[in-house]
């Protein structure tokens, strides 16, 4: 059905978006590139230059890169892991006949329609504080000392916070795809004998396939970017303990405000999510239907 | 999958799933309970639910000390804005791509989704300096467009998966009958896509709602969204947990009640069609 004057249609119907796309892409990007060769700070704005790569060997020099790169890595996986886990979990146990579906899924779901500023600040006000928060009440009833979420456990309740923002989506994707499987093949493997373990691996498991892949393509978009929750919670701190990548580039600009080093940072994150992107492209992107 | 199950195990599943869905919903409540509690009954330790002191002072207060209808107006014209030009551009790019596929057009989707991944705090002052020098800080305008093109990969994917189930006959038919390539976007498409396009704008007003990243950094006063009044809130005073809370529920209830509503639309288009 597509002619040649169809063709040049839809060529002409893309190309706003390809354009706009590009040039919030490419500008900003040309800019970034243009400011990491720079000597470029605004407490001193009367020294400028080419510095050539010195904002970049700043950056891999710093220790504090290597432990927010890690960071990111770490926040990426562990959100990953656990919403992945847990939400086929729940999943399953949403699937069976249970009472009151509806109202299950809602609740399920509210975490996905909390901002993120307001999610870090439940947590971080109501939960996690060390006097006021309800987890120190809870420790105290048994006896036991508060604590220290955000000053001892940094990553990990950082972690915490962004999994309960993610499970929602997790969870919803695998119930949907759990509605498709059909009974019949699950019973009959349950006839044959095959215990719940195997019913799961070789039945249950496969047929998820497709929905992992779009739970981890479309978390690992957002999540690369991850920087309210630290924000809120953290700072990045204490010390560097919870300083991620953008984070990082965020405190070369606004704390010490050196521009040409943050530059630099966001060149390296943006590569970085690249490489990122194309793996995630390549491994996982044949499984969706584009 | 459902299948039958002896009435002790649905009793036990369903407590089961009972529970874990309480625990996940537990924060978001007790946020509400605590905004109707006294700031002494919010922090009282141990922790006060049937002898709280409670009260609707929080709200009235946190209404009376800051502007909050010129906040949730600028919420609704940026999220509503910026997904309708969204619309706008997307549905005739999707279209094209789910009718008349290139060699390319895997890759041209492929390429949209992945200027996602580009950390926005990677790009923030270039677009921080461009925003002052096109006039657009701290305006609706800049925030509708910020945030419109932050989505437009997201909106395109999903209307394209939607449009891809449509089959071409019907196009092929209309374009028989004589209607032009306009005629048959406006009366033949659209309507067969109305669902899919209502639940692609559900999803990115939602998305663009809890924005906080640019609508924090491109705004100070003036076009400052419920995301940046919500920061101011928490920002200096820790210890008001009660009205902090207030805040908060004010910031989130819009956004979360429109989501109860539309979620069985929400969860089709999340999957971006990929999962049925």
């Amino acid at each position: 059905m597509s002619t040649q004057s169809t063709r040049m249609a839809a060529r002409f119907m893309v190309a706003p978006s390809v354009i706009v796309l590009f040039i919030w892409m490419i500008v900003p990007l040309a800019m970034t590139a243009y400011f990491s060769f720079r000597l470029y700070r605004l407490l001193s704005p009367d020294r400028t230059g080419w510095v050539g790569f010195n904002n970049y060997v700043w950056f891999f020099n710093s220790p504090d890169f290597w432990l927010a790169l890690t960071n990111t890595l770490l926040l990426v996986g562990g959100v990953l892991v656990i919403t992945v886990v847990l939400g086929i979990l729940i999943a399953l146990l949403l699937d069976q006949p249970v009472k009151g579906q509806g109202v299950l899924r809602i609740l399920v779901i509210a975490p996905f329609f909390v901002m993120p500023p307001v999610a870090a600040s439940i947590w971080e006000n109501l939960f996690m504080h060390p006097q006021n928060g309800l987890f120190a009440a809870i420790a105290r009833g048994f006896g036991a000392q508060p604590i220290l979420f955000l000053e001892n456990y940094p990553m990990p309740s950082v972690i915490g916070i962004v999994a309960w923002e993610w499970l929602p989506f997790a969870t919803l994707i695998f119930v949907t795809a759990l509605q498709s499987l059909s009974s019949e093949q699950l019973e009959a493997a349950e006839m044959d004998g095959a215990s719940a373990f195997n019913r799961f691996r070789y039945i249950i498991l496969p047929h998820l396939t497709r929905a992992i892949t779009v739970v981890i393509l479309i978390q690992t978009i957002f999540l690369l970017g991850i920087f309210g929750e630290i924000f809120t919670t953290t700072q990045g701190g204490p010390g560097s303990a919870s300083t991620t990548l953008p984070y990082m580039i965020f405190k070369q600009a606004i704390v010490a405000k050196d521009i040409g080093r943050a530059a630099a940072g966001g060149i390296i994150a943006v590569i970085l999510a690249n490489i990122v992107a194309y793996f995630l492209m390549r491994g996982i992107g044949r499984h969706l239907d584009a | 999958m459902a299948r039958a199950a002896s009435p002790r195990k649905q009793l036990i599943t369903t407590l089961a799933a009972w529970s874990v869905a309480l625990i996940i919903f537990f924060p978001v409540l007790w946020m509400i309970l605590t905004s109707f509690k006294t700031e002494a009954s919010a922090v009282a330790s141990p922790p006060e639910l049937l002898g709280a002191d409670w009260t609707l002072d929080n709200y009235a207060e946190v209404w009376s000390r800051s502007d909050y209808p010129r906040f949730f107006w600028n919420s609704v014209v940026i999220s509503v804005g910026s997904t309708l030009l969204g619309l706008a551009i997307a549905i005739p790019a999707a279209w094209s791509m789910a009718f008349v596929p290139g060699k390319r057009t895997k890759d041209l989707l492929m390429w949209m989704l992945s200027t996602k991944m580009m950390p926005a705090v990677a790009v923030m002052i270039p677009i921080y300096l461009l925003f002052q020098w096109l006039g657009i800080f701290d305006t609706r305008i800049g925030l509708i467009l910020a945030l419109m093109l932050m989505n437009l990969p997201i909106i395109i994917w999903m209307l394209y998966t939607y449009f891809k189930e449509i089959p071409g006959e019907i196009l092929e038919a209309a374009r028989m009958d004589g209607a032009s390539l306009w005629n048959e976007i406006v009366y033949v498409l659209t309507p067969m896509a109305i669902p899919g396009i209502a639940s692609t704008m559900l999803l990115n007003v939602i998305l663009a709602w809890n924005e906080a990243f640019w609508t924090i950094t491109l705004t100070t006063t003036k076009a400052a969204p419920l995301s940046a009044f919500i920061a101011s809130f928490s920002a200096p005073q820790g210890l008001f947990y009660a009205k902090l809370s207030a805040a908060s529920a004010m910031a989130i209830l819009p956004i979360l009640i429109l989501g109860w509503f539309s979620q069985k639309q929400l969860v089709r288009g999340l999957t971006f069609g990929a999962v049925k």
